[in-house]
């Protein structure tokens, strides 16, 4: 076995790539949690209700509870490899150690998008979110794009000053946007005296039957998409093999909650036909509870849920560019960390025009799906580098921090929920689907044939492991 | 095995490189919906003078449109009639089925070209 312990507390905060400044190591778990919670509440918020308008109330239910095995493989099959390659970038620095470059780049490329268009719809939301304000208070026509711009500037520059400020700053209002989803539901629920809740008048039959359910998949993704994202802020954890998959584990568990209450709240409050085109289906369910306490609450959670998404995006994506940049398959200079708050500043700045494009100029469930299939394509990649990694690195060759159980059950079943999840996003967004895959099959080609010729080959192995087995 | 040694990129070629990654980007997902070819494949069947009986809205349903400010059924009946369209070819599917294996079959193996000189300059280097 290889000297090298992940689970170490000796490890400093230098960059394992023998740079002389690296990123600073201040997280603990909870940041991790807020990291991943932080991003993924929002799916709850908004956005996970076009599930029911793909195949009605009780499809989204079963859809719910699908993708929250898919993200349970996920996070399991992370949180391994994770607690063993601890370096920025996350699932990107994995292929590169354990599948090869190429698959690295289309995977830091899958982080970027499925990160920077979470960041456009979540930056759509508040504008939307405000505007939805400003008509209940008598101000039709406001213009949204002023703050969408906004929204997306401030959370940069929040990002660019230091990560441990951001990640403070995300816990906290992480916090109160899940008290809120708590609080609305104990507020209406027949349990606690609650008597709004009309579910038996307002739920249909399966309006698509059964194909219906399938197709509900596509947007039960977006419950839980981006809690892998925990795995970005690996070189600015205190602890990795510890904090890491506590952190991500405990965020999906909070999730799994989370996302039932919120169907079970909205499904209750409005008719499927509405809340499945809603933009902001929690504040929608607080209007409808009659409680003017409770729609200043969720209006606020909703905002709180979309910045601290917002937020996460931009670290984990400029994390991602970043680390691409420090390998060479980007140019070089995205790799640089600011000399005093120690942040990928560069990488952070460039994003913001892309997000800034798509949030202004594209609709928001096209958004969601550009991002929804990027973390689907992500999703199918970690199967098979776990299976890879185990194979490659076996359970007495590499000390990890975790060791996920059942192997290869969970990559397995990740694989076959993968499987339909395309089929869901064929279903009415085979286009978008076709145009993305098309895009990552150019770039790889413009990667292997022009790009790859400018990065060192030994360089790219940065972990201090002992040599794969049948390599 | 002979260590590879990069060129040095020109500063010109980063910005290049640059500029076509975001213009592969930026048309990838942009070209369908300039195309109007994204987005949900959704069709409205709106009766004409729609009733809430008509559209198949019971006594709650209607006093939840209502609070949501869809006094009126006309105002309300297109997005209750709104209904995807699943249909599909199986040449379609299995156009899609060949476009993702292939994706991946190409991105493996090109990927473990590359793996292979890695730890090849890696592991005999030392």
């Amino acid at each position: 076995m290889t000297d090298f312990d992940i689970t170490s507390k000796e490890r400093d905060g230098m960059a394992p790539h023998g740079t002389k400044v690296g990123l600073l190591r201040v997280l603990g778990p909870a940041h991790v949690w807020a990291l991943g919670v932080g991003i993924v509440l929002v799916g709850e918020y908004m956005g996970w209700n076009f599930a029911v308008g793909k195949g009605g109330a009780y499809a989204a239910l079963i859809a719910c509870w699908f993708a929250g095995l898919l993200y349970s493989c996920v996070a399991m099959i992370d949180s391994e490899v994770t607690s063993t390659v601890a370096a920025a970038g996350g699932q990107y620095t994995q292929a590169k150690h354990i599948v090869g470059p190429l698959m690295a780049f289309n995977v830091g490329l899958y982080l970027v998008f499925a990160y920077t268009m979470l960041e456009a719809a979540n930056a759509i939301t508040v504008g939307f979110l405000i505007d939805t304000v400003a008509v209940m208070s008598g101000h039709e026509g406001l213009d949204q794009r002023p703050f969408i711009v906004l929204a997306i500037m401030f959370l940069a520059w929040l990002n660019y000053r230091g990560v441990l400020a951001t990640l403070t700053f995300s816990l906290v209002i992480t916090a109160i946007a899940f008290s809120a989803i708590l609080i609305l539901f104990l507020a209406t629920s027949p349990v606690f005296g609650g008597d709004v809740l009309q579910h038996r008048a307002l739920m249909t039959d399966l309006p698509y039957g059964w194909l219906g359910i399938l197709a509900a998949m596509h947007f039960g993704l977006w419950y839980y998409l981006g809690i892998e994202g925990t795995t970005q802020a690996a070189e600015e954890v205190r602890s990795p093999a510890r904090a890491l998959p506590f952190g991500t584990l405990a965020g999906i568990m909070t999730l799994l909650i989370a996302a039932t209450l919120t169907w079970y709240v909205c499904v209750g409050l409005m008719p499927w036909e509405y809340l499945g085109q809603s933009g902001v289906p929690l504040f929608d369910a607080a209007r409808m509870s009659g409680s003017t306490g409770l729609m200043v609450l969720l209006g606020i959670g909703t905002l709180f849920a979309t910045l601290a998404s917002a937020n996460g995006c931009i670290n984990d994506a400029s994390r991602a560019w970043f680390a691409m940049g420090r390998d060479h398959y980007l140019p070089s200079w995205f790799g640089a960390v600011h000399p005093k708050y120690r942040t990928p500043y560069r990488s952070i700045i460039f994003l913001v025009p892309i997000a800034l494009i798509f949030a202004l100029g594209a609709p928001l469930d096209q958004v969601i799906t550009f991002s929804i299939l990027s973390g689907l394509l992500e999703y199918t990649f970690m199967p098979i580098n776990v299976i890879l990694f185990r194979r490659k690195w076996p359970l007495d060759a590499i000390k990890r921090g975790y060791e996920h159980p059942f192997h290869p059950l969970p990559a397995l079943v990740l694989l076959c929920l993968c499987g339909i999840a395309y089929f869901a996003v064929f279903l009415g967004y085979g286009t978008q689907l076709v145009a993305m895959i098309a895009f990552y099959i150019v770039v790889s080609l413009w990667f292997h044939f022009w790009r790859y010729r400018f990065v060192r080959r030994a360089a790219q192995f940065t972990m201090p492991w002992p040599r794969p087995q049948g390599y | 095995m002979a260590r590879y040694e990069p060129p040095t990129q020109s500063k010109l070629g980063q910005i290049v490189d640059v500029i076509v990654l975001l213009v592969l980007t930026i048309g990838a997902l942009y070209i369908p919906l300039w195309l109007g070819l994204a987005g949900s494949a959704q069709t409205s069947n709106v009766p004409e003078n729609p009733t809430w009986e008509s559209l198949g809205q019971n006594a709650v349903m209607v006093e939840k449109w209502n609070q949501l400010g869809y006094a009126d059924p006309a105002a309300a009946a297109e997005l209750i009639t709104s209904r995807f369209d699943y249909s599909f070819s199986i040449g379609s599917l299995l156009m899609m089925i060949v476009v993702i294996v292939g994706y991946y079959a190409i991105m493996l193996r090109f990927s473990e070209k590359e793996y292979r000189e890695v730890i090849s300059e890696k592991f005999n280097g030392e």
